[in-house]
């Protein structure tokens, strides 16, 4: 194949390869023209030209993964990323690479007038380079999204379990949500860590906003109570619903070890019972 | 040879594992204790593993043997301030030292030891009322 004249078509067409590719933009994003200002396009086009200039000057090549594409690359991460926030979708967010195929195809086969040869190498080399510059937009795209749903998650399972001192020495968990093996670790820690800083020696475990308890949840319970035991105090699990109590015996849980009791108002009061308290009317 | 200290207060006798414990370290505990709590007429021992940030199954063998020997010899033991992390991996592994019974510092051991003494137990303290 022949030396790509790449880098000297768009030197010399800068300006006009410019203007057609922002046409193209404009016209791609027209629903959403008011989001992204024109100088704004104009800046991003600017240097993505630069950019491009720059690694095919050096015989880049269309592999875009080695260190000549290493600023293209961050400048279209920094790019989707950008786009990404400001609510693009990756379609509209990769629509910037492909929109100049266009413009640039138009001066291609203005170079390469006389040469059918040359214009169909030169058309390839160009358009396998822009799909891989595009595709990467759009993954940096999807990578971004899951960046935040992972760190949405890790939010949520931090808040979603708090432990409360109900009296001296007794603590309650009110467990909200599902209980997989993760939670239970961040279960876990949190209720040893309030057992050794309130001196607790009585826990309650409510599961009354826990939806389903499976095998699986029922053993992750019994390691929190175990764990809760090797640290001086007793749990008591509360807020078990009719429904649960019968998936327990179906599914042969044994809770033998562990007191249980159907409210969280009655698990109070064998906790004060225990603590040899009574509450009488004054 | 380097043996860990046993404290007597009152009636119960108090140890502290401060350091990594190895084969003769452990073998040399049991045979001290065993002799203290015939010696001292023990009624209870305090084992305070509040130093240990490691305890594999070695360590919990040897704390249920300290306990089953020391009930032979009718005193009660009560393990102490186990660091949350320690509790997290115990339970984890499978290893949640049946028998034994504990308590978060030296202070409720204290206590549980004495109601043991005046005979408030019930089976592992379990009750549902």
């Amino acid at each position: 194949m022949s030396k790509t004249r790449l880098p000297d078509i768009i030197a010399h067409h800068e300006k006009e390869l410019l203007n057609e590719w922002l046409q193209h933009q404009n016209e791609a994003l027209s629903g959403r023209r008011d989001r992204i200002p024109e100088t704004q396009l104009r800046a991003n086009s600017q240097d993505f030209l630069r950019a491009l200039n720059e690694a095919l000057s050096k015989n880049a090549g269309a592999d875009i993964s080695r260190p000549e594409w290493t600023s293209m690359r961050d400048l279209l991460g920094e790019f989707s990323r950008n786009r990404a926030t400001q609510g693009l979708t990756p379609t509209e967010t990769a629509i910037f690479v492909f929109s100049f195929k266009q413009p640039l195809f138009a001066q291609i086969s203005a170079e390469y007038a006389e040469n059918k040869r040359g214009l169909a190498d030169e058309i390839w080399t160009a358009t396998e380079l822009l799909d891989k510059l595009g595709l990467y937009t759009a993954e940096v795209f999807v990578k971004n999204r899951e960046e935040i749903i992972l760190r949405q998650q890790q939010e949520m399972l931090e808040l979603s379990t708090p432990v409360v001192e109900l009296w001296h020495g007794v603590l309650a968990l009110p467990l909200i949500g599902t209980l997989d093996s993760a939670r239970t670790q961040i279960v876990m820690q949190n209720l040893l860590e309030a057992i050794v800083a309130r001196s607790s020696d009585l826990a309650i475990i409510d599961i009354t906003g826990v939806p389903t308890v499976d095998t699986l949840v029922a053993q992750h319970l019994l390691k929190t109570v175990a764990a809760a035991r090797l640290m001086g105090a007793d749990c008591i699990i509360s807020g078990i619903r009719p429904q649960i109590a019968q998936t327990i015996i179906h599914l042969g849980v044994d809770l033998s070890g562990v007191m249980t009791k159907a409210t969280l108002a009655d698990a109070f009061q064998l906790a004060l019972k225990r603590k040899n308290l009574t509450v009488s009317r004054s | 040879m380097e043996r860990i200290p046993i404290l007597k207060m009152g009636s119960f006798l108090l140890v502290t594992i401060q350091v990594d414990m190895h084969d003769q370290l452990a073998l040399t505990l049991q045979d001290d204790l065993t002799a203290r709590i015939v010696a001292d007429r023990a009624s209870g021992v305090l084992i305070d593993i509040s130093a240990l940030d490691i305890v594999d199954s070695f360590i919990g063998r040897m704390l249920g043997n300290i306990a089953g020997m020391a009930r032979v010899l009718d005193a009660e033991t009560v393990v102490v301030g186990m660091q949350p992390s320690v509790a997290i991996t115990l339970v984890e592994l499978g290893l949640s030292l049946p028998g034994i019974r504990t308590a978060l510092n030296v202070d409720r051991g204290m206590e549980l030891l004495r109601s043991a003494r005046n005979g408030e137990f019930g089976g592992d303290g379990r009750q549902d009322g």
